[in-house]
């Protein structure tokens, strides 16, 4: 490709995926050793996302609904329920987002994307995404422990 | 830094891989506590004060100076470690301490790692024996999509880094006004090997806006980008597409 070519769109429609999902299911074939997910490290304001715990272990995949814990971000605190079929998420949904000011507009826009992410997360072959932060973050760590306990 | 840092670690002998997974998690932290401009009692924030001198910080401290004055300097200022002219090193400690995790899990012995610190990624051998590691980059105007897949096919080692406004606002101060940078960018991915210079250079060129930041990235060697700018136009370096997949 010639320098400062315009590259054509990868347009890939709810193809995204959240790292934290993926590192999840990978590990559902009991291959991975560890992983964790942990905050490192918050503003003051923000300890309470600080969910240190790495939770490794595989685990065997569930049908269901469940909703994930509250989680702390910076905009206000963030809740995740998803659906699981046969261990893949076919659904995902906030039912506790932040509101008011600049919070609502940020959640305008991360929710909805990180669902088509979650949903889409199985199909994708990808690892993770970058560009991601604050609020898609707290939103992902709590799919992780909906995630969690899915499999549990 | 106020960011989650995910994890995904495979291969490598489990209980050596975990104590490198504890030990990444407890440094990250140990990170936060050092170098967190929001906490008055950190050392940067007292070095910052000029209540102690770098020698009196932890080793890692001038260390992360060293890299961003080094940063400084590629980037003819457009990366800066102050902020209103107060020590602030916050710009260059994500990249660096995630790259840092990366590089110590794997020493342990794990044959892929991807440590994702906030959106910033460094990837470390294979997920898999067969496959690489792929990492989607957010589409900034386009919520659910990605502008682009970054494959690490055929290296054991790549970042990727994304500066932009789509859900943080604008957050990248220009140093030589102190006001938010005026660009005409949305988002600026970078692809290296290293995390701590990708995020330093995404940073920077972002505020350079898309002529200056792509003639400036294209002259780094081994560094590819992906510029979006507000008018929905994709600029990338020449090299990016062989990254692309």
């Amino acid at each position: 490709m010639r320098k400062s070519h315009p590259v054509r769109r990868v347009v890939l429609t709810a193809a995204a995926t959240v790292s934290g999902i993926v590192l999840l299911l990978s590990l559902k074939p009991a291959s991975g050793p560890g992983a964790a997910q942990a905050a490192g490290g918050a503003a003051p304001q923000q300890s309470a996302a600080a969910q240190e715990s790495p939770q490794g272990g595989a685990r065997a995949a569930g049908t269901g609904t469940v909703t994930g814990k509250v989680v702390k971000t910076q905009y206000g605190p963030v809740q995740v329920r998803i659906t699981v079929r046969d261990g893949k998420i076919t659904k995902a949904e906030a039912v506790q987002a932040p509101e008011g000011g600049l919070s609502s507009q940020k959640t305008a826009t991360a929710v909805p994307k990180l669902n088509q992410e979650a949903v889409a997360a199985q199909s994708a072959q990808i690892d993770a995404v970058s560009g991601a932060t604050y609020t898609s973050t707290g939103y992902r760590q709590s799919l992780q422990s909906a995630l969690d306990q899915a499999g549990g | 830094m106020g960011t989650v840092f995910s994890f995904d670690v495979r291969g490598g002998e489990p209980g050596a891989v975990r104590a490198a997974l504890d030990e990444a998690v407890a440094g990250l932290h140990r990170v936060n506590e050092v170098f967190s401009t929001y906490r008055e009692d950190s050392q940067v924030s007292r070095l910052a004060r000029g209540e102690i001198d770098v020698g009196d910080c932890d080793p890692e401290v001038a260390e992360v100076l060293e890299l961003a004055a080094e940063a400084e300097r590629v980037s003819d200022g457009w990366f800066s470690p102050r902020y209103r002219g107060r020590l602030d090193p916050t710009g260059i400690v994500k990249g660096w301490a995630a790259e840092r995790a990366a590089r110590a899990i794997a020493a342990a012995g794990a044959s892929g790692v991807s440590v994702n610190g906030g959106g910033d990624v460094q990837l470390l051998g294979t997920p898999e024996p067969h496959r690489p590691w792929r990492v989607g980059v957010s589409d900034p105007l386009r919520p659910g999509g990605l502008a682009a897949v970054v494959s690490a096919a055929g290296v054991s080692e790549l970042a990727v880094a994304t500066s932009g406004t789509a859900e943080r606002g604008a957050h990248i101060v220009d140093p030589r006004t102190g006001r938010s940078a005026v660009t005409d960018l949305v988002a600026v991915t970078v692809v290296a090997p290293r995390l701590t210079w990708a995020d330093c250079w995404a940073t920077a060129a972002f505020a350079m806006g898309s002529r200056q930041g792509l003639r400036w990235l294209e002259s780094l060697p081994d560094v590819e980008a992906l510029l979006i700018t507000a008018g929905d136009e994709v600029r990338c370096t020449g090299g990016l597409a062989a990254r692309l997949g």
